[in-house]
């Protein structure tokens, strides 16, 4: 900034002259990263700081469809919000939690057995892991409404079995039925959000060096001790980066409910776009928007601390 | 309980340090700073209004391009216009282009009237084309379409048969007098459907039955259109949907409540309670006439019964938005789809509620059953047990859509 400005009193003596063109290629060399990021700032200012503002301003509105929205600092919104709609949020977070343990259960196993034990399966079973997304979300999850439906084999045979007996006790059923139901919902958010918890566990898994677990071996530790005091930790930027990537969209999802559940099992972002297109409150459902941004925001940071793996943040 | 011991003089030496010196400090600089950017945010957020929806004094018209352009942007609902057995041609709207010469953009890009009115909003608040220049809305958004003044006046000159053959049931509905705005596409008949393997044979009569009938629970839908699942309802309790007020749409909202309670209420659909219908994890439901017709071709276990208390009648409704580049071309087309000869072949292949009075004949052409199908054109005893629902004002609309969000969950 004070390159034709007299040097400062207290600037250390110049030890010998720089020639111009070599200054001029240090100052190039500096802005390199700046004009490497410029792409990305623009992005993030377009795509993610504008309409967070706006959203932001929206939240603090009032008024209505025919006469407008105009800011007047109506905070009151957020509380009237948080009153109004906590059920939905604690049963998103609820859903989406048990979801990503369910993920984690059955992704960490299959992720396990292709990063060791696949072989020359590795690439295939890959490619099966990645094949749904080659479909849309919706048809997707339109298919679990025929896996689950009411006559289907699978229905039948846990009737047969008198599981769905158990779960209605449990009260996650209801009936002799799935659909509907909390179950279905969990189901469909456990299968839809599966893949993006078993490809961070691959990636860490499979970075594991295998002479450790024979090093392990050979100082008398059992499989168990071996999985427990050298896979597992080491595998742990991936549970967590693998946790965080099906737990903040399971979240804020509102297909699953919408299809898969029943008035008793909507989310909160079937409220938010309910409120945003059905009612026209636009500014009770942007408060919606920022008070889930926030309560995602604080259990991530909560876990990141307690997980501590610093290489993610 | 233990009390905070006070800091000591070293510690209370070291946390004002900290607050003053060093990169927490609170220097007049970064106090500065921050309540520079705090007014800055500030005059962000207050900058972002959202300005009222409804006209505002610029000019809705647009230059009409018809004579120059000869297309016409014309977005509808899916399966809603006739199709050859290929599903590779528009029979009415191909013919539509080789005499007039003006070729039809047919998108079908409506789903939903909510998810649509989405869409569009942006582009109608702030005076833009929306690129379309006729679309199909529902009449209680076509109604909040006009109150906002986001569509044009349509020019009868360009509607000979428009202005002659429109049913005389459909000539003046609450919310657009004269159908100075908007012309019916179709009539859509609410009413109840069940699948008679799912109900064991029984037969599903009324919304009553609907909501007490225990042999059902757990396998009863109802739509989330509020005005037909509130409609339905309304009639039901002996009320009458053409003049709901507070305390009846109060009571039948606490009807319908007493049954999602008792979980005998599955949930509320839009278009695919079909699906549910023909698996038979819906037994029975609230539904729509035009649906059944095509559902009970591909099974015909499935039935539908207009109550005896009376069902519920809409419409859906063809508009010009502001800043159509096509205006001339869109009521031409509307115009076309008034001829009875056109309007027969339309409703030949979808079922629904035809708003072209004179079509029987031409129906009878195709095929004779048509003609006397109280579907297509209603006869006097259908005619007289439907019911509209009275359009409500702005204020009356977001209270009950409110209200009825509550109840479908969200």
């Amino acid at each position: 900034m004070t390159t034709t400005t007299a040097p400062l009193a207290d600037a250390p003596p110049d030890p010998a002259p720089v020639p111009a063109a070599l200054k001029r290629a240090a100052r190039r060399r500096r802005s390199v990263p700046y004009l490497l990021l410029l792409a990305g700032v623009a992005w993030l200012l377009v795509f993610f700081v504008a309409p967070m503002v706006y959203q932001a301003s929206t939240s603090v509105q009032t008024g209505s469809l025919d006469t407008g929205f105009k800011v007047t600092w109506h905070f009151a919104t957020y509380w009237n919000a948080l009153t109004e709609y906590w059920p939905h949020f604690v049963r998103s977070l609820v859903y989406s939690g048990i979801a990503t343990v369910l993920c984690l259960a059955i992704g960490y196993p299959l992720a396990y057995t292709i990063a060791f034990r696949a072989g020359r399966w590795r690439n295939l079973l890959l490619i099966l892991v990645i094949a749904p997304f080659f479909t849309s979300f919706l048809i997707r999850t339109l298919a679990w409404e025929t896996i689950l439906a009411d006559q289907s084999p699978v229905v039948s045979f846990l009737n047969r079995v008198h599981l769905l007996d158990v779960t209605t006790w449990l009260g996650v059923t209801e009936g002799h039925r799935v659909m509907a139901t909390p179950l279905a919902v969990v189901c469909g958010l456990t299968y839809n959000f599966l893949p993006f918890m078993i490809l961070p566990l691959y990636t860490s898994l499979e970075r594991v060096d295998g002479r450790l677990h024979e090093a392990a071996g050979d100082l008398y530790a059992t499989p168990f001790t071996t999985f427990r005091k050298v896979t597992f930790p080491l595998s742990m930027p991936g549970v967590v980066a693998g946790t965080l990537l099906t737990f903040i969209p399971a979240s804020g999802d509102y297909i699953n409910a919408e299809l898969l559940g029943s008035t008793n099992q909507k989310m909160i972002g079937n409220v938010i776009q309910s409120q945003f297109l059905r009612v026209l409150d636009y500014p009770t459902a942007a408060a919606l928007s920022f008070i889930l941004m926030a309560v995602i925001l604080a259990i991530v940071t909560l876990y990141i601390r307690k997980a501590g793996t610093e290489e993610l943040v | 309980m233990e009390q905070y011991e006070p800091l000591t003089p070293p510690q209370r030496a070291a946390t004002l340090r900290s607050m003053t010196n060093g990169r927490g400090a609170l220097a007049r600089r970064s106090l500065l700073r921050a309540g520079a950017l705090g007014a800055v945010a500030t005059a962000g957020l207050t900058g972002c209004g959202i300005p009222a929806a409804g006209r505002t004094g610029s000019s809705t018209t647009s230059t009409d391009h018809s004579a120059t352009e000869k297309v016409v942007d014309f977005s509808n609902w899916t399966e809603y216009i006739d199709v050859t057995d290929d599903g590779k041609h528009r029979p009415t709207l191909e013919a539509f282009t080789k005499r007039t010469g003006i070729k039809v953009n047919y998108t079908e890009d409506i789903n939903d009237n909510v998810e649509f009115f989405g869409k569009i909003k942006p582009q109608l608040s702030a005076g833009q084309d929306t690129g379309r220049d006729l679309m199909v809305l529902t009449d209680w958004l076509a109604g909040r379409m006009i109150r906002l003044g986001w569509v044009q006046q349509l020019d009868s000159a360009n509607l000979p048969h428009a202005y002659a053959n429109l049913a005389q049931r459909f000539r003046s509905p609450d919310w657009d007098p004269g159908r100075a705005y908007s012309y019916p596409w179709q009539g859509i008949a609410t009413c109840i459907a069940y699948n008679k393997k799912a109900t064991g044979g029984r037969k599903v009569t009324s919304v009553s039955q609907l909501l007490d009938d225990t042999s059902l629970k757990g396998r009863v839908a109802m739509l989330s259109e509020m005005r037909d699942t509130i409609g339905m309802t309304l009639l039901d309790m002996g009320r009458r949907p053409e003049n709901v007020t507070d305390d009846t749409f109060d009571a039948a909202l606490a009807r319908i409540q007493k049954a999602v309670d008792s979980q005998q209420i599955r949930k509320f659909t839009g278009n695919e309670y079909t699906d549910g219908l023909s698996k038979g994890d819906i037994a029975a439901c609230v539904a729509w006439a035009g649906d059944l017709v095509q559902l009970r071709i591909d099974d015909p276990d499935i039935e539908y019964v207009f109550p005896d208390a009376g069902f519920l009648f809409s419409t859906d409704n063809l508009l010009i938005p502001n800043k159509a580049r096509h205006k001339t071309n869109a009521e031409r087309l509307i115009d076309y789809y008034y001829e009875p000869a056109i309007a027969a072949q339309v409703s030949a292949y979808i079922n629904y509620v035809c708003p072209v009075a004179g079509v029987q004949p031409y129906l009878a052409k195709i095929d004779k059953s048509l003609a006397d199908n109280p579907l297509i054109v209603p006869d006097a005893a259908m005619d007289a047990k439907a019911h509209e629902f009275r359009s409500l004002s702005q204020d009356e609309d977001t209270r009950y859509e409110e209200k009825f969000s509550k109840l479908i969950g969200a």
